[in-house]
């Protein structure tokens, strides 16, 4: 069932101010689009109305570096090792599922410098704009003093090849930052800096130790002046324009303004949309794919909004997972196991939740748990006939039509999600079922979330990842769940409507006949938790302890 | 005596990006990038290799088949079975087919994907069972028998057996495999590339080019990892670079994309066991008869000695009267299977632990008695299979120590009971020992050469034929000759591994690094203090019997001078103040065919206790506390030596749970990337994992009386392994032995709960 889509002009969007002027280089005279006629491959995708700068500047060793005229997917990890020389950033995968290639972009979140530690091998060199880079070897002095996780790392003979320890050195030099006020964190939050990094030699023991024995030593001088003159750099020298190439190796568009995303979408269909390019970085190193035309969405300020309210969570497409993930928390505490696994802080720290919902994978962590909350996606287009913004919403699982396949219009962007909050008598869980604990991808993964009033089920959400080729609502069971009361009986019938939901595929993740057993089980699992018969899962008590 | 735990020679470079490896060497202008063509196919014959696509592709140079290569297209390296480019036939989804150079990596690889090739299916198979049918081996099977063993089984009280299916691995070294080929002056050839075995890849260069292997240089700064992954199989991009670069006379990289690099190389052998054994009423065993069937893949490779070692160590630690082992090494169109950390070793030893494990089932004894029960004695119940003597036995002391100090029995019942009042949850746990054979299969690679420089301001140059891939082996030799010398760690410095400086030398594998090259240093050290002490003596005007080297000085407690002024002083007299040391591994010795005699110079102990817990919903599992105490023999570097022992125990975790290798239907590897291929994250150690050294020195007369430590403790993670086993075993009430495959991954321990549940 697909409801008609709600149609309504977007007119706040207009309050918010064009930006995008004045940067101090090359500037090109203004251009803007008279009609969807003009999709050459030699139409800007840029459609400000006034004077843009291309290409893109960001900070590093104590600079300003400008770059232009360079292929937009040119990988951050490329421009280093190729461009530059750099090589002590390291490549192991280029799908972001090593951590070799960790570096640490800063910039400004809300006014406040942060320092984030990304996958370089799928980071586009272009969203580097208005930001600033530090690779493992900036931390050191010039006099070759290490930076306190790099002697850590030595003293606790955390390396042995040494080619993952650039990465993890970075990692935790996140870790180190978040914890500037003086706090430390436990093991369980230092297993999750790390999630993203892989160890082949050392077995973690040393790296966890010198996670920990870093917080002893302090940053020297040169290496805290350093980092307050990046930020000062942020700051001075905020970056407010539009991110832009336009050259004959490709173009990249990352607008501030929705409408201006929104129109150069419409006027150019075949570009390709990107946010964090945790998944499209994939296309461009492993698949080989040419884009020559990329909208980057995660710069547009109305799409970076995080709101709560009374009733709901509404969270922009372009909020990172690491954003997002302590209001979801706050809101839905069920979900901080799923969200703590989801990816890894890496990809956590570029992937968007709008990326993710909209890829439409059908073993994507978060669908699963948000259709069971019953999460409304917004979607906005700008409509050429009218030109005005045309915006709509539907239901999270709708949007989800077949495998790999969308309800998404020519032209039309995801621009957030709502989450209604949780009445006090739902009782709501969700879990990921995968070979690894962390950073791994679901074989299964479910949401739950059922109302109890009066002894009977009086609403069901009930939905699974990895079971069908979409994220899916288990209709069958939500049916035999409803109206009956919460005891294993009801249970048990669910479980045998539950089998006829779903016909799931073997894979190398998992086979279907262990798809369908544990999605009963994490039923079963479910009811014992609702009825506190059963503590939460293996890893949480370590998370707790 | 142990030494102190030095830190890793280059670790101030690894924290700073600043360790060179292969492919961060500064590029020569004009290098050129290469990629392999691969086979989409299992098993096909080519009938048209269309090129003309690729050849047109932007930036491409030049284009290379199996015709191109000078010399013989064979790479092999036991048998003559395996070309560097599949020639008119196919053999498994991944073969290099042909080879592409480009201006830049990302053309070489887009150009690499344009070749139309049209093939026609033969039959295929990856399956061993299959092969085995179709009687279809890359290498003569084994038979190695000792004593009546079907009469013993008969005779024997109890009976068990079974099979236990056991999958690969894939090494996942950090570093992709990396080669730089740049050619010289004179037809000469200069080739850095990340290999644990530079000797061979300079004479297969030499002989698919059809030079001498004068004319082909080979180094190694560093690996990003090995792990056995880097012997052969270094080897398809190191040439594939070196035929291009003589070819162009242009410098050519080869760094294959990491899917391509598990697409191309091969893993770890997966085995099935077959078992059958007999036993007395303590579990003692009258006999064990185990069936190896093992996955080598499309060619031989290093197979025959991986599976003879499986066959070695079919005992692990234990003493079978009357035994036997056939082992059949299954051609496969799969990824040539190769050497990996055991070589063979884990997958014997699984045999009879499972064995063990299923005679304390059947009696209802704890399992750790059933082992103790069987265990080589120290000075009776001491013959392998193999005809060797079982020498400085220390395992039954480290059983008994580590079951103490684990406080295993105590917890072995605590978990019986926590065990009573959890439904879901189960825990479980397991002490498994390992005796771990030390020296090359192959008697005659049992050799190191080392050469030691002493400048005339008294630093020191040391080169050896040993590599480095983490494992701190340079650490180590530059332990040694700092110490013979009495020089600080500062005043030495171990060059790259190099061809043109020590020669002929074997792969660094066989746990052999350190036991080799660190003698071959020290040997080069005695020729050289025994040319400097007559030298000193006479300086000093002392007897040159006091002479010694300590602390940047030499001569005794009254009169000195400084290592400088004593080199410059030799310089004087016209002394040599270079040396080359060598050390061939003493005693060893065994009949191939038969398999009789002493193949091991000694062996490496050590015993770990697992506990997990498992979900019995879900099968997800968690290690919770290990405890492990290992032999060493007299420490060269404690530091070194626990890390190497815990991450061999790591990455023996992983290949034991999550790392699973699935080759679908069409013979396509679909775990081809860290994102399908899980190994062990931070938070998959136990938070509580003690590691000891049993810090005993080696009965054999070894460097410093250390043991060799590479290889060893990556069989101590066979206790989680049997851990999950008891995890499981507690829903039947520990009744009937589970049935349980390797990888123990969620979805075989759900199965193998359901399985207990449904009995």
């Amino acid at each position: 069932m697909t409801p008609a889509p709600a149609l309504r002009s977007l007119n706040f969007f207009a309050a918010f101010p064009y930006g995008g002027v004045g940067e101090k280089f090359k500037l090109l005279p203004a251009y803007s689009f008279p009609s969807i006629a003009s999709n050459s491959m030699l139409t800007p995708l840029q459609t400000s109305r006034s004077t843009v700068a291309t290409g893109i500047r960001f900070y590093r060793r104590a600079a300003w570096h400008s770059l232009d005229g360079f292929k937009p997917t040119r990988t951050v990890l490329q421009y280093l090792r190729e461009d530059c020389g750099h090589t002590g950033t390291k490549e192991g995968c280029a799908e972001g599922d090593c951590g070799a290639c960790t570096v640490i972009v800063s910039d400004l979140a809300h006014g406040q410098a942060r320092h984030q530690a990304i996958n370089s091998c799928i980071a586009l060199l272009p969203a580097l704009h208005g930001k600033a880079l530090t690779t493992v070897e900036d931390l050191a002095d010039a006099d070759g003093t290490l930076h306190p996780v790099q002697q850590a790392m030595v003293d606790c003979h955390a390396s042995q090849c040494g080619f993952c320890t650039p990465g993890f050195v970075m990692a935790l030099y996140e870790l180190y930052q978040r914890h500037a006020g003086g706090t430390v964190p436990n093991r369980g939050e230092i297993n999750d800096a790390l999630a993203g990094n892989l160890c082949r030699c050392t077995g973690y023991r040393p790296i966890v130790d010198a996670a920990v024995q870093m917080f002893a030593l302090r940053e020297s001088a040169q290496h805290v002046a350093r980092r307050s003159n990046t930020i000062k750099a942020l700051r001075g020298n905020a970056v407010k324009s539009a991110a832009l190439l336009d050259s004959s190796a490709g173009k990249w568009f990352a607008p501030r303004q929705l409408d201006e995303l929104l129109r150069c979408v419409a006027h150019h269909p075949q570009a390709r949309i990107v946010a964090g390019t945790t998944d499209v970085g994939l296309w461009i190193t492993k698949q080989m794919r040419e884009f020559d035309q990329l909208v980057s969405l995660v710069e547009v300020a109305a799409l970076r909004q995080l709101k709560a309210t009374r009733t709901r969570l509404t969270i922009g497409a372009a909020v990172t997972w690491s954003e997002a993930l302590p209001h979801l928390v706050r809101h839905f505490p069920a979900l901080e196991e799923l969200l703590r696994r989801f990816a890894s802080p890496l990809i956590r720290n570029s992937a968007t939740v709008g990326g993710n919902l909209a890829n439409g994978s059908p073993i994507g962590d978060s669908m699963p748990a948000f259709i069971a909350l019953g999460a409304t996606l917004d979607l906005a287009a700008w409509d050429l006939r009218s030109r005005t913004v045309v915006a709509r919403s539907l239901s999270l699982e709708d949007f989800y039509l077949a495998y790999q396949k969308i309800a998404l219009q020519p032209g039309e962007v995801v621009t957030g999600v709502r989450l209604p909050l949780l009445a006090a008598d739902t009782h709501f869980c969700t879990y990921k079922i995968s070979k690894r604990f962390d950073q791994d991808i679901s074989a299964v993964a479910a949401g739950f979330a059922w109302r109890v009033r009066a002894g009977k089920i009086i609403a069901a959400r009930v939905a699974f990842g990895g079971m069908a080729g979409t994220p899916k609502r288990a209709s069958g069971c939500e049916a035999a769940l409803l109206g009956r009361p919460l005891n294993q009986a009801t249970i048990q019938h669910a479980q045998a409507a539950l089998d006829q939901d779903f016909a799931p595929l073997s894979d190398m993740r998992a086979s279907a006949d262990y798809r369908r057993l544990v999605a009963r089980n994490l039923l079963q699992r479910a009811f014992l938790e609702a009825t506190g018969t059963l503590a939460p899962s293996l890893h949480a008590q370590e998370v707790l302890a | 005596m142990s030494m102190v735990s030095q830190a890793h020679e280059s670790a101030h470079l690894h924290v700073s990006g600043r360790a060179t490896y292969t492919d961060d060497i500064a590029e020569l202008a004009g290098t050129l990038h290469a990629a392999f063509g691969l086979s989409s196919q299992a098993h096909a014959r080519v009938r048209d290799l269309d090129l003309t696509a690729v050849r047109a592709m932007p930036g491409v140079v030049d284009v290379i088949i199996a015709a191109d290569i000078p010399g013989p297209n064979q790479i092999g390296v036991i048998f003559h079975d395996e070309p560097l480019l599949a020639d008119g036939v196919v053999l498994h989804v991944g073969q290099p087919l042909f080879a592409v150079v480009a201006t830049s990596h990302e053309l070489a690889r887009k150009a690499a994907r344009a070749a139309k090739v049209d093939y026609v299916a033969l039959p295929h198979t990856v399956s061993a069972r299959e092969a085995k049918a179709n009687r279809a081996s890359v290498a003569p099977g084994r038979d190695l028998r000792r004593g009546d063993v079907e009469a013993a089984l008969a005779a024997a009280p109890h009976q068990v057996q079974g099979r236990i299916s056991i999958g690969g691995q894939e090494h996942f070294y950090l570093e992709s495999q990396a080669a730089y080929a740049v050619p010289r002056e004179d037809g000469t050839l200069w080739i850095h590339s990340s290999t644990q075995h530079p000797s061979e890849m300079q004479q297969l260069a030499a002989k698919l080019l059809k030079i001498a292997a004068k004319d082909v240089v080979v180094e190694c700064r560093r690996m990003g990892g090995g792990f056995g992954g880097k012997e052969s199989q270094s080897h398809f991009f190191a040439l594939t670079a070196a035929l291009f670069a003589m070819r162009l006379q242009r410098p050519v990289k080869f760094r294959p994309d990491r899917d391509d690099d598990f697409m191309v190389t091969g893993k770890r052998h997966a085995f099935e066991i077959d078992y059958q054994a007999g036993f007395d009423d303590y579990g003692v065993l009258r006999g064990a008869h185990y069936d190896h069937l093992v996955q080598c893949g499309y060619s031989a490779d290093y197979s025959p000695a991986v599976a003879d070692r499986a066959v070695f160590h079919a005992d692990n630690a234990y003493y079978v009267p009357t035994s036997r082992c056939t082992s059949f090494r299954a051609k496969t169109h799969t990824q040539s299977a190769t050497a990996f950390r055991g070589f063979g070793g884990p997958q014997g030893m699984l045999g009879i632990e499972m064995v063990l494990d299923d005679i304390a089932y059947q009696l209802r004894r704890d399992p750790l008695d059933v082992r103790l029960a069987n265990l080589y004695g120290v000075k009776n119940r001491n013959l392998t299979a193999y005809g060797s003597q079982v020498e400085g036995n220390v395992l039954p002391q480290i059983v008994t120590q580590l079951a103490q100090t684990s406080d295993y029995r105590a917890r072995r019942a605590a978990i019986r009971e926590w065990n009573r009042a959890s439904p879901i949850v189960k825990k479980g746990i397991a002490l498994t020992p390992v005796m771990f054979g030390i020296s090359f299969g192959a008697t005659h690679l049992n050799q190191g050469a080392a050469l030691v420089q002493v400048y005339t301001d008294g630093s020191v140059l040391v080169n050896h034929g040993g590599t480095e891939m983490g494992q701190g082996l340079h650490t180590k030799v530059l332990q040694v000759v700092a110490h013979e010398l009495g020089l600080p760690m500062s005043a030495v410095r171990i060059s790259a591994t190099d061809t043109a400086k020590v020669p002929n030398t074997p792969s660094t594998a066989a746990s052999s690094g350190a036991d080799l090259n660190c003698m071959a240093a020290w040997a080069a050290c005695q020729t050289l203090k025994a040319r400097l002490v007559p030298c000193a003596a006479q300086q000093l005007g002392i007897d040159a019997a006091a002479v010694t080297f300590h602390q940047g000085l030499v001569g005794d407690s009254a009169k000195n001078l400084e290592f400088a002024e004593l080199t410059q002083a030799a310089f004087m007299a016209q002394i040599s103040l270079s040396a080359t040391g060598f050390y061939r591994v003493p005693e060893i010795g065994y009949d191939f065919a038969t398999m009789q005699g002493k193949p091991f110079y000694y062996f490496a102990f050590g015993a770990a206790v697992s506990e997990v817990q498992i979900d019995t919903l879900t099968g997800e599992s968690k290690v919770t506390r290990v405890d492990i105490l290992h032999d060493v023999g007299a420490s060269l570097n404690p530091a070194l030596d626990r890390g190497q022992i815990e991450g061999a125990f790591v990455q023996g975790m992983g290949w034991l749970t999550t790392e699973e290798l699935v080759w679908d239907e069409a013979g396509r590897l679909r775990t081809h990337a860290p994102s399908t291929y899980k190994i062990p994250v931070a938070s998959d150690v136990p938070a509580d994992f003690r590691v000891d050294l049993f810090d005993t020195p080696n009965v054999a007369d070894t460097i410093y009386k250390s043991k060799a430590v590479g290889e060893p403790p990556f069989m101590l993670a066979l206790s989680v392994f049997f851990a999950l086993r008891d995890a499981i075993a507690a829903v039947a009430d520990h009744r009937i032995a589970p049935k349980l495959d390797a990888p123990a991954t969620a979805e075989r321990i759900l199965f193998a709960v359901e399985g207990l549940r449904s009995a």
